[in-house]
């Protein structure tokens, strides 16, 4: 009997890239170091982007105000980590969490609500046109970003990490960050879930067939629209629990932050596979690692070095790491 | 007489700056199956589009078993019985054929009793069942919508062009799921150019020209029939067998 085979190439790229930067960075204890930093990265930029690539392969959504949701989800989280600073500070690994379980429930549900929101006022009258979206997600992503700076102020937030989770881990001569290693706990977290959901539910299974001909998922007698809301208010929530991880990784909070890693964002998407999750969570590694990497290497390079990654996979697969074919 | 399952009257679609479908009037009989024949760009898909919704009608009628549904939405019209084969196939490719049989099982899980007959009218769905269906061959592919409209019982069938690009011995396989599928209780409409298929499985035809019905009666007739043949279709019958 045929079964469906995972396409292995391009997780062994990545296996292939961590062991490329080892003679490249030419330290044991720094590639170690720099791997968990990028993995971690990576991670970080998987939980931001994977609800961006659903919403594009779904609903053929460019969505550039998803960075508001990023930016609102971290404004939120911040607004009570602020208020719970003693817990924050607690030298417990249970009182940092009843400040940071409350905060990015916030986060999730503040962006998600955003997102529920925009896509009724400002999505929906869009769909379809390509140019229109564009125009106004980033008037959208603009007006957040000025309303942030209405509630919250125009001055960056200092957002220290938890306790138990500021420092570092030291194995042999390797330094790894314990926040890393968190965000690299809950990358993997998200992803499973992610998987399972498509992969294991019925919900999964319209999602992924509605990613490649929504026009069919409809004439299967299935309301296209309800599960076009239900993603766009999932990505939203999932962008808002990436922007408080962001925020936390740079231990500050402003309202360019979100429109700031859209570039990183775009770029895994794309070399991903426009609509794919796992092509985004492998793409997300691979940037996070070449940034990583090329950021110790050659600091000027690390931008670049991105979108050299992303003309490299697109000259190799010009779809994407993970195609998802499209009706 | 019963009553027609489908009844369109009047009907008119507009794609854009095209006017389509011009004043379609048809009736498909219950539990039988009617070829909707014509020459290329007559309207033969986009009255069957407009039929499950997929393009709305700028006017007329569409009565499906009583009940008008020309104002419900695709997702409506799908849930009142009305499965719909698009000439793409439309099948998931990311998806194994399992998952797509899943999908199109939307009452409940895949009943194996029904699964079992579906496997007998297409074996190599059970052999290729756990693999992607984007790895089917395209006779495979045709298998697999086909059955995806019917893994649960509907009361109408849209198919459009199903033997389009399909090697004979595949078409004569299709013939054979037809045939036994005409003898369950559903109506079925089919969009057709190779002639040699719609006349093996046609009980009544219509032909379509330039937006309008042009024709309509039985198979029979029409095949019997060599200048209403060349008149209508530009072809006969039998110049295809």
């Amino acid at each position: 009997m045929t079964r469906a085979r995972i396409d292995w190439i391009p997780l062994a790229l990545v296996v292939a890239v961590a062991a490329g930067g080892l003679p490249l960075v030419a330290s044991a204890p720094t590639w170690l170091t720099l791997t968990v930093a990028g993995l971690a990265m990576g991670m970080m930029i998987f939980v931001m982007a994977s609800g961006l690539t659903l919403v594009f392969g779904l609903m053929d959504v460019m969505n550039f105000a998803h960075g508001a949701f990023i930016s609102v989800g971290a404004y939120a989280a911040a607004s009570v980590l602020v208020a719970m600073t003693g817990s924050m500070q607690a030298a417990s690994v249970a009182a940092n969490l009843a400040a940071i379980v409350p905060a990015v429930l916030a986060a999730i549900a503040l962006a998600g609500l955003l997102g529920w929101f925009f896509e009724r006022v400002v999505i929906r009258p869009v769909y379809g046109d390509h140019l229109k979206q564009i125009l106004v997600t980033m008037g959208g992503l603009i007006v957040c970003e000025q309303l942030i700076h209405v509630i919250w102020g125009p001055d960056i937030i200092p957002l220290p990490r938890p306790a138990t989770f500021t420092g570092a881990i030291l194995l042999g001569d390797a330094a790894i960050e314990r926040y890393r290693l968190l965000a690299v706990a809950v990358g993997l977290a998200v992803f499973a879930a992610m998987w399972l959901l498509l992969n294991r539910t019925k919900f999964g299974l319209l999602i992924r067939a509605g990613v490649e001909n929504t026009e069919m998922v409809e004439s299967l007698g299935y309301r296209i629209r309800r599960l076009f809301v239900g993603v766009f208010v999932a990505g939203s929530a999932l962008a808002g629990l990436g922007g408080v991880m962001w925020a936390m990784y740079q231990e500050s909070v402003n309202a360019q932050m979100g429109m700031q890693v859209m570039v990183v964002i775009f770029i895994v998407i794309i070399i991903g596979g426009l609509g794919s999750v796992g092509g985004c969570f492998v793409g997300a590694l691979l940037v996070g690692l070449v940034a990583n990497y090329a950021g110790y290497v050659a600091p000027k390079l690390a931008l670049g070095s991105n979108i050299l990654l992303m003309v490299l996979v697109l000259l190799w697969r010009p779809r994407g790491l993970y195609p998802v074919g499209r009706a | 007489m019963p009553e027609p399952m489908l009844v369109l009257a009047g009907v008119n679609t507009r794609i854009g700056q095209y006017h389509i479908l011009q004043g379609v009037d048809l009736e498909v009989p219950k539990n039988g199956l009617t070829m909707l024949l014509g020459r290329n760009g007559a309207g033969k898909t986009t009255c069957l589009r407009t039929v499950i919704g997929l393009w709305r009608a700028s006017s007329g009628s569409i009565r499906y078993d009583g009940r008008e549904v020309a104002h419900l939405g695709t997702p409506e019209r799908a849930r009142l019985g009305i499965a719909y084969v698009p000439e793409n196939m439309g099948i998931f490719a990311g998806l194994t054929v399992r998952e797509n049989l899943v999908l199109a099982a939307r009452e409940r899980a895949l009943d194996p009793q029904r699964l079992d007959w579906i496997f007998a009218l297409f074996p190599a769905l059970k052999t290729f069942l756990h693999g992607y269906a984007g790895n089917l061959s395209g006779g495979q592919k045709q298998m697999l919508a086909i059955a995806r409209a019917i893994v649960e019982p509907r009361r109408l069938l849209l198919i459009d062009e199903p033997s389009k690009g399909l090697a004979p011995a595949i078409v004569a396989n299709l013939i054979k799921a037809f045939t036994e599928l005409k003898r369950t209780d559903t109506t079925i409409l089919v969009v057709e150019q190779n002639f040699h298929f719609a006349r093996a499985l046609g009980d009544t035809v219509a032909v379509m020209d330039s937006g309008r019905i042009a024709h309509a009666g039985t198979m029979a007739a029409l095949a019997a029939d060599e200048a209403l043949q060349t008149r209508l279709l530009g072809l006969s019958l039998e110049s295809h067998q």
